[in-house]
């Protein structure tokens, strides 16, 4: 299958790994991932900050760019909430191709849960609120870590309960942010997980930089990198 | 004297960022939250997930309040035809000022210097207790939780909690100091069991309905085909108040009419169950106008407007006027059970205070309220008549941000502003990642950074931030499948 990733700009700036991951692992699969050159933001931010008039030319340059695609995976629970449920808001006349989560496009559209990975660590997995709520990925990506070889997934106490990001709230309410990442932390560590896993690197970033500061040793992982790891390229691609 | 809406939010009270600092800092606040909240969340789930058919009744309750919305003015013209046949008086009242004024006049009228009420939001909403002290005449809260509130000169912060903020061993307090200034005082000896404190409120409350002739009341539902008027409270305190006095009188949303006596089949399924996790609600009153020999004499129905039709006429925002109170939203709010309800500034606390008040008050007012909420999306889950509160509260957003265009930007709409522009072109993006790489380079130390510059020492204060790589994801595909660097391809 003939594969568009939308690498959001925020993991493209932030953390081309798991695009590299996403192409790794999907070109593993036996698929063929093209890389629009012309992607930009799909405008999350701007949306759910008030500036819709900003992310309007945002939502358009997505449909413009990826509308003639057979299928779009995105490895961000949030971003393809965004183009999914709200670009219409921003444009009733936009037409969206299908966008699928990573999960999403693994389990349902090619209809594989082992994916052939091998990452031997105990992991913890926080289902991000966008990919649980808006986006309803389920299960799907636990199915995925528990297929994967040598993994120990351990279960994550509350979950379900939000991190705490919020984008921009994390700016604008600080003190609440910290507050509900401070429960979420102490969840994580009481697994005695090594690897926090999610399928959001924005959420990952706010929970794994409280770990980082504490020291905790934890560390953070997108889905992506974890499904892509193989015994054969540990060396060459090391987690 | 009430200006229009000046009750809803209570002023003085600062923005939510720094009121919710202050509360986030209470030990025993934070304590009393996670307890209470964590509870009512096992209940709820319970409660809601033993029924089949929990998400027909969601979708039934959200039907019933949608075409109450879509046909409010014909649904009202109904109940007041309704309830004056049944022998009631119906007043309207376009503001909390009016309501006041009628309420204050209706008591006034009975020669009565008391009155019991039962916990009522719309009451608390147009601050009656203080236009009715304006008047000499004492309101008593009857609601256990309510009274606690009172007696320490307070503040609610829950919907159907009032004193969630409060521990038993200042309700003790509370009840030696303070009851004998409104009435009976607080047997001798008294401990801080809570049968012991119910059992004070008791003997307290009950002096207190013998001898009330007017009592006050809220509404929860109100049926246009019947007038019949039902009020919903666990404690039989409201029974008490509805039933004892000569005259009652309802302050009611115009929100709260249902079209029929049938609809509250769904209605008395989805609030008990949302709200405190019970099957059942345990005192379940309702009445059609005054009965002889049995009950209240005079009925009046107050019905009050307060912002609603306003926000009534914007199609997003208007499905906050659904809302049955249950504060099911507030119980599975990640922002609710760390700051608590005083921190929202508003009668209405919570994910639903979050898109009420505002909209109550109208645009420019309580405008830090809708960004106090991480979007997580737990509310519209919870909400029994399927309220999308996160769709409403960056409706709300848009309109905040909106509402400041065109005078002097502030640095935000600056930064918004520029970003849309860095992300809106492939080749400026491109050059952003270069230059935030750049800087990533200098201010990393191993591989993260530790403090940012500007407002994002906001985040930074509490978390590292990984070092920016050196290489973007677009500029390793040109690098890697197409074969020409970063800088050859932005030219």
């Amino acid at each position: 299958m003939r594969i568009a990733l939308f690498i959001t700009c925020f993991n493209d700036t932030m953390f081309p790994g798991t695009g590299k991951a996403v192409v790794r692992l999907l070109e593993r699969l036996g698929h063929t991932v093209d890389f629009p050159q012309a992607q930009v933001c799909c405008g999350q931010m701007h949306f759910n900050t008030g500036y819709r008039r900003e992310a309007v030319p945002l939502a358009r340059r997505f449909a413009e760019v990826f509308g003639h695609c057979e299928a779009v995976v995105t490895p961000s629970g949030s971003c393809a909430a965004m183009v999914r449920d709200h670009h219409r808001v921003l444009d009733p006349g936009l037409s969206s191709p299908p966008v699928y989560e990573l999960s999403e496009l693994l389990v349902d559209v090619l209809g594989i849960t082992d994916v052939g990975a091998w990452f031997p660590h105990r992991v913890t997995y926080h289902p991000t609120c966008h990919s649980m709520r808006m986006l309803r990925v389920g299960d799907r990506p636990l199915r995925l870590l528990r297929a994967v070889r040598g993994i120990d997934v351990v279960e994550l106490p509350a979950a379900e309960a939000c991190c705490g990001f919020g984008g921009t709230f994390a700016l604008k309410n600080p003190d609440t942010s910290n507050a509900i990442l401070a429960d979420k932390v102490h969840h994580v560590r009481a697994t005695g997980a090594e690897v926090l896993c999610a399928g959001d690197n924005s959420c990952l970033m706010h929970i794994g930089g409280t770990l980082s500061r504490m020291r905790t040793g934890i560390a953070t992982r997108h889905l992506a990198e974890i499904l892509a790891a193989t015994e054969e390229d540990a060396h060459e691609h090391p987690s | 004297m009430n200006t229009p809406h000046d009750s809803v939010v209570w002023l003085g009270v600062p923005a939510f960022p720094e009121a919710a600092r202050s509360a986030l800092a209470d030990t025993r606040l934070r304590a009393n939250l996670r307890k209470a909240t964590g509870t009512i969340r096992e209940k709820r789930l319970a409660a809601t997930g033993e029924l089949d058919d929990w998400e027909e009744l969601r979708a039934a309750g959200a039907a019933i309040k949608r075409r109450v919305l879509r046909h409010l003015d014909r649904y009202l013209e109904q109940l007041e035809e309704s309830v004056l046949r049944a022998g009631g008086t119906v007043h309207w009242a376009a503001d909390a000022a009016e309501a006041n004024r009628i309420v204050t006049g209706l008591v006034t009228a009975t020669g009565e210097r008391e009155v019991v009420k039962v916990k009522s939001m719309a009451t608390q909403e147009i601050g009656l207790n203080e236009a009715l002290a304006a008047a000499g005449i004492s309101a008593c809260e009857t609601d256990l939780a309510e009274l606690i509130v009172q007696l320490a000169g307070d503040r609610p912060s829950h919907i159907l909690v009032p004193a969630i903020h409060r521990g038993r061993a200042e309700i003790r307090e509370l009840f030696r100091r303070r009851m004998g200034d409104r009435g009976r005082p607080a047997p001798h000896g008294l401990s801080d069991d809570p049968a012991d404190l119910a059992e004070a409120a008791r003997l307290h409350l009950r002096d207190k309905f013998l001898r009330a002739k007017v009592a006050v009341s809220g509404a929860n539902f109100a049926c246009a085909d019947t007038g019949t008027i039902g009020v919903v409270e666990s404690e039989g305190n409201g029974r008490m108040c509805l039933t004892l006095p000569d005259t009652l009188i309802t302050v009611m949303g115009i929100e709260k009419v249902l079209p029929s006596f049938a609809d509250l089949e769904v209605f008395l399924q989805l609030l008990p169950r949302s709200s405190t996790g019970e099957r059942m609600n345990p005192y379940t009153s309702m009445w059609t106008g005054p009965v002889a020999g049995d009950g209240p004499r005079s009925f009046h129905l107050v019905l009050l407007d307060n912002g609603r039709t306003a926000t009534l006429s914007d199609p997003v925002g208007r499905q906050a006027l659904a809302c049955i109170r249950c504060s099911a939203c507030l119980n599975v709010c990640p922002v609710y059970e760390r700051t608590g309800g005083h921190a929202y500034g508003s009668v209405y606390p919570g994910p639903i205070g979050a898109v009420l008040t505002p909209q109550l008050m109208g645009v420019g007012q309580a405008s830090s309220l809708p960004f106090a909420s991480t979007l997580c999306g737990a509310c519209y889950d919870a909400c029994p008549v399927k309220i999308d509160i996160p769709e409403v509260l960056v409706h709300l957003r848009a309109a905040e941000v909106d509402a400041g265009r065109g005078v002097l930007p502030k640095p935000e709409a600056l930064a918004m502003k520029a970003a849309a522009g860095l992300l809106g072109s492939p080749r400026r993006l491109a050059a952003a990642q270069r230059a935030v790489a750049m800087t990533g380079r200098v201010l990393a130390r191993r591989g993260s950074i530790g403090r940012l510059p500007g407002p994002l020492a906001r985040w930074s204060a509490t978390r590292d931030t990984p070092a920016p790589p050196p290489e973007s994801f677009r500029a390793w595909w040109r690098r890697t499948h197409t074969g020409t660097s970063a800088a050859e391809a932005d030219r």
